[in-house]
């Protein structure tokens, strides 16, 4: 929102004070100004002076050579400027004036000399009408200096409409003039209006609300012999300034008492209403703004209609057939609260923002609508004299809001702030802002007014923002609190995941990256992957963007696949979120989970596969002291090789899955490549009990390696299993098996184990051995590992 | 006697010279100082010597000059050897650089991490939360009414089963004051996500850092405190902070923190826009309805907090300018970031 200093000026006497710092503080006090916008200040040495004579130029057929009267002298002119007429009164920038930053010197133009410039409103920056040069009012006495009678110098700043979003009573300048009427402790005036209990005996304007439950108060009054048609310059100075366009007299009247107290005002063309009702429609029809434009309404939306003729969409913008054209001469007068939620609903169903929506929607005060109109009616008589009310103002109050009274006493204030504010501080500060303030020593009882009543200033909490804000953050005393220790509590999830994380970085040199929540069906497509249709995003941007994802590994082969130019091997991986189905109370199943994906095109799957059973051995190891076990499973997704995928167990608890990407995927993330990927869901890992490491004297005498080769069909080995049995016949004397070796030719594959023996009383002998190993073998036989003599 | 040891010394002495290695020395040593060597033989003479004591004498002097001449050659021997050796071996070139690859973590990884061990100095538990929520958790709990803007199809993702994606990390705050009460201390860093279209500056996924602290009679003066010790921690350096009013549902009074901007230092530059400050993040006194909400007695406790942008931060730490590198997935972008 654009606000001006001069018109804010209107209601506090800011002189001598430095504006651009109050404007500076400002924002430290009340709501963030983006931007300081000094209005005039390259404009100068314009004056009034009159056109003596018009002549056309010889050689050209748009400029004339005139002869201006400063009022000091008579000076020649050159001009381009399309409505020129001798005995006009215009804005003449001298030699040595500037206007908007374009110097003003003598100059030939067209070869004759041209000592001055007259200017349109554009041209001086107060209007963007550039149509023509401005045909000045001739009661200004020639020579005056023009700024000394438009209010072409000003201040404007911008506040960040977001920051306004609880301060109803901050989007009109009377608002924000009564905080910097507190910030400087300078009174704060009351525009001039016009009292309406003057027409009470008038008849009343025909006027019934029916949807009660979506208006707080309408208002009316009809006005007639209106004959002005083109506001003061000033206003429209002051519009202009704030981001309005003028565009007439009652049209601009209604923009600017809405910019001074906020409350958006309509004005009805009264020949074109009648009979005034506030209602909605039950069916679906279609309305034309006055923008022109056809829009589509349906049973939500509050309507002003004249009979059952909608005329204005309430709160949001007026009707074509009834808005104010030139030809009106007399009016009827809305000044409504309606209900702030209906309202930005209309205007979210309907795509159309108006200055006044925005302001219905931060809740408006119902007492503003017979201040506004009393207000516009005092301005429309100072510009307009011979206007008459005809109508009583008339006033449906439909709902009021509860007067709001806070009670707190100084201590109150003392804890919540941390530091001591004066009593009187306080008292001034909250009077200053509206409030009534009842002190007795050091209790307040304290009545909201009633335009901070609406929703924003409801407990105490908010009264403290009212006095804290005022006082000045810059100036609290800043200390620290007195907190007893305890100590921080252990996340067991968090630190396994950061633990994973170092893991797969330092130790497996592999890059960490972040995709979105969702699948991307469109890159599943690509991938030969069908995406997994689980919970889905009801307003997702795209519809291929609409399942969130069960499982980390698609997002991540398309990582691998955009990235596959990147190097010749890589591995990535993401710890992140996924959605599995729905728990039993309807609420999603979110799974945090660690997928990761090898990608290369000189290993084969073989050894990338060997290369992740490592990693994932790494992981648990890492942070549980454990050692997973593998599973064969078919795959749940349909991305996986439905050969070689193996559930990951932890202490017999699925974790999560390894395996090669299917041909199909495999082929699609890269003609020639090998890829294998890992999930684990690191909830559930988090919940396995970590392993304590148990201390074991070194044992003082030597181990005994044996290394025993078997036939075997390498992917039947149970290795887990071949160790349980091998401990049941050696006892404790065995203390770890471990793959040594694999040979594998055309006929059959060799697989040498190691076996570690030791004892804590003596040295082994091989031939002590020899009758455990036996067993070994012949036990292992019976699960199909054939011993290689 | 003392002529046979003069003419042996003499002749030990020539031969010491001209002994170019270990094996030379060592048969010299044999010569003289073995079992049967000339030391041995002089000894054996010694019965027939007139003056035997003066020639055992002599012959035990002759013994230590031999002794010491030969141990004295063999270290220079060693000396020669062993510099040789060295003078020999293959001289390395350091400079070469081979390609390497290292792994690399995520650049919202390394910053949440510098941040949450901040405040773990601190005495803060750090919590992680899920990012799908209910409207309870992420509005009702936190004061915001129902017709509330921040509500609308346009901003917040709404799922099938009437749950949402998580619009700020506040989202959270209920939960962890029902699951911890007061007092407490508080990080809780997540991913949030707004249903925007995406441009360099704006991503529809991005990562937050709630922190909350709560104890008997927490003040504004003690908020303003906090914020510039943990922000001071986290930037590594002292900055100042200043507060100015902000407006959030779950916060009264609520405000905007900026700091002191950390290029210029407050002077003003262009990166702050001449202001010499930066809006850094919202905070605020935790609003009673939300510390009742999460059943903390509202006579006893107050609170404050606040929500850091960790992706804003992890930009301007790394100089990241376009926000949808963070999911580009593309290790060109993401591989610089090597460790913390």
């Amino acid at each position: 929102m654009l606000l001006s200093m001069n018109w804010i000026s209107d209601f506090v006497d800011l002189s001598g004070l430095d504006k651009v710092a109050l404007i500076k503080n400002f924002t430290l006090s009340t709501a963030e100004v983006e931007d300081i916008i000094v209005k005039g200040e390259d404009t100068y040495g314009v004056i009034a002076a009159k056109i003596v004579s018009v002549e056309n130029h010889p050689n050209s057929k748009k400029l004339h050579l005139l002869k201006v009267d400063t009022g000091s002298g008579v000076i020649d002119v050159v001009c381009g400027a399309p409505n020129v007429r001798e005995g006009m009164h215009v804005a003449l920038a001298t030699e040595g004036g500037s206007v908007s930053g374009n110097k003003i010197g003598a100059a030939t133009i067209a070869g004759y000399a041209s000592h001055g410039m007259c200017c349109s409103e554009a041209e001086l920056g107060i209007s963007d009408d550039n149509s023509g040069i401005i045909d000045l009012d001739e009661t200004i006495p020639l020579g005056t200096d023009l700024k000394t009678v438009y209010d072409i110098d000003d201040i404007i700043f911008e506040v960040d409409n977001k920051s306004l979003t609880n301060r109803p009573d901050l989007w009109g300048h009377y608002g924000i003039a009564r905080e910097f009427s507190t910030i400087t402790g300078r009174a704060l005036k009351a525009p001039r209006v016009l009292d309406t209990e003057a027409f009470s005996t008038l008849p009343e304007v025909a006027l019934s609300v029916k949807a009660t439950d979506l208006v707080w108060r309408y208002t009316a009054i009809k006005v007639e012999n209106i004959t002005r048609k083109v506001s003061p310059v000033n206003m429209r100075i002051r519009l202009y300034y704030c981001g309005s366009r003028a565009i007439n007299l009652l049209a601009d009247l209604t923009n600017y008492v809405m910019l001074e107290l906020g409350q958006p005002m309509h004005a009805f063309d009264l020949a074109r209403v009648d009979k005034i009702e506030v209602q909605t429609f039950d069916k679906p029809f279609t309305f034309t703004t006055l923008d022109g434009i056809e829009r589509k309404m349906d049973d939500t939306m509050l309507m002003i209609t004249s009979g059952d003729e909608p005329v204005a969409i309430a709160g949001v913008m007026g009707g074509d057939s009834s808005k104010i054209e030139d030809t009106t001469t007399s009016l009827l007068l809305e000044s409504a609260t309606f209900d702030g939620v209906s309202v930005r609903k209309t205007t979210t169903k309907l795509g159309l923002r108006t200055d006044a929506s925005m302001r219905y929607e931060k809740m408006l005060d119902p007492e503003l609508c017979r201040f506004a109109t009393e207000r516009l009616l005092s301005l429309l008589l100072e510009c307009d004299g011979g206007v008459r009310v005809i109508s009583a103002f008339t006033d449906c109050y439909v709902k009021r809001y509860p007067k709001i009274e806070l009670e707190f006493d100084k201590a109150y204030v003392d804890r919540y702030t941390g530091i001591d504010i004066p009593t009187e501080t306080i008292t001034t500060t909250l009077n200053g802002l509206g409030f009534g303030v009842d002190v007795k020593g050091e209790s307040f009882k304290v009545t909201v007014p009633s335009f901070r009543a609406t929703k924003d200033v409801t407990i105490k909490a908010d009264v403290i923002e009212e006095i804290s804000r005022i006082y000045g953050y810059d100036n609290f005393d800043v200390r620290t609190s007195v907190s007893p220790i305890y100590p921080v509590r252990e996340q067991t999830q968090k630190s396994y995941e950061d633990r994973m994380k170092d893991v797969l970085v330092a130790s497996y040199r592999m890059h960490e990256v972040h995709s979105y929540i969702w699948s991307d069906t469109a890159k599943d497509k690509e991938l030969n992957i069908k995406t997994p249709e689980g919970v889905r995003i009801i307003n997702a941007q795209t519809p291929d963007h609409q399942y969130i994802r069960v499982s980390m590994i698609p997002t991540l082969l398309s990582f691998a696949k955009s990235n596959r130019a990147y190097a010749q091997e890589f591995g990535i991986f993401e710890i992140g979120h996924t959605v599995d189905g729905l728990l039993e109370n309807g609420l999603c199943n979110e799974r945090k989970k660690l997928g990761a994906v090898l990608f290369s095109r000189v290993s084969c799957e073989e050894a990338l596969f060997k290369k992740a059973l490592s990693t994932v051995e790494e992981l648990f190891s890492d942070v549980l002291h454990k050692s997973p076990e593998y599973r064969a499973s078919l795959g749940r997704f349909g991305f996986e090789h439905p050969m070689n995928t193996y559930e990951i167990l932890l202490d017999g608890k699925a974790v999560g899955f390894i395996a090669p990407a299917h041909p199909e995927v495999c082929s699609a993330v890269d003609k020639k490549c090998a890829v294998v990927f890992f999930e684990i869901d690191t909830g559930l890992v988090s919940l396995i009990e970590k392993e304590r490491t148990v201390y074991q004297a070194p044992s003082k005498f030597p181990e005994i390696d044996i290394d025993l080769t078997f036939r075997v069909t390498l992917a039947e080995v149970n290795f887990p299993a071949l160790t349980k049995l091998a401990g049941e016949c050696a006892g404790e004397l065995l203390r770890s098996v471990a793959v040594q070796d694999i040979y594998e030719t055309d006929d059959g594959c060799s697989l040498t184990l190691r076996f570690t023996f030791a004892s804590d009383e003596r040295t082994l002998s091989k031939g002590e051995l020899e009758p455990i190993t036996r067993e070994i073998t012949e036990r292992f036989d019976t699960l199909g590992v054939k011993f290689n003599a | 006697m003392k002529d046979r040891i003069d003419l042996l010394k003499s002749s030990f002495e020539e031969k010491l010279l001209s002994a170019g290695g270990k094996d030379d020395l060592e048969a010299i040593r044999i010569e003289y100082l073995g079992k049967k060597g000339h030391v041995a033989s002089l000894m054996a003479g010694l019965r027939d010597a007139a003056d035997k004591k003066t020639a055992g004498m002599l012959i035990n002097i002759f013994k230590n000059e031999v002794e010491g001449a030969i141990t004295k050659r063999q270290e220079e021997l060693r000396q020669a050897e062993l510099e040789a050796k060295i003078r020999s071996a293959k001289k390395y070139n350091p400079s070469l650089r081979f390609e390497r690859e290292l792994g690399s973590y995520h650049p919202i990884t390394l910053a949440t991490r510098e941040v949450e061990e901040a405040f773990r100095t601190m005495g803060f538990t750090i919590e992680d939360y899920s990012e799908v929520v209910t409207d309870y958790e992420c509005f009702e709990s936190l004061n915001i009414p129902k017709h509330h803007p921040a509500r609308d199809m346009q901003d917040t993702y709404y799922l099938d089963n009437g749950q949402l994606l998580k619009t700020q990390t506040s989202a959270a705050q209920n939960a962890i004051m029902k699951k911890y009460g007061a007092p407490l201390r508080a990080i809780f860093p997540g991913r949030c996500f707004r249903n925007e279209s995406t441009d360099a500056c704006h991503e529809n996924t991005f990562f937050q850092m709630e922190g909350m602290m709560i104890d008997e009679d927490i003040s504004i003066s003690n908020l303003i405190y906090f914020m510039k010790t943990m922000l001071s921690e986290v930037f590594k350096r002292d900055i100042k902070v200043r507060l100015r009013p902000g407006f959030f549902p779950f916060v009264e009074p609520g405000f905007e923190l900026d700091i002191s901007c950390l290029i210029c230092g407050g002077e003003g530059c262009p990166s702050c826009k001449g202001e010499g400050w930066l809006e850094l993040c919202p905070c605020g006194m935790i609003h009673p309805n939300v510390l009742r909400e999460g059943g903390i007695d509202t006579d006893k406790y107050t609170g404050f907090a606040f929500g850091l942008g960790l992706t804003r931060l992890a930009m301007m730490k790394y100089g990241i300018k376009d926000i949808r590198d963070f999911n580009s997935g593309d290790l060109k972008a993401l591989s610089q970031f090597k460790s913390i």
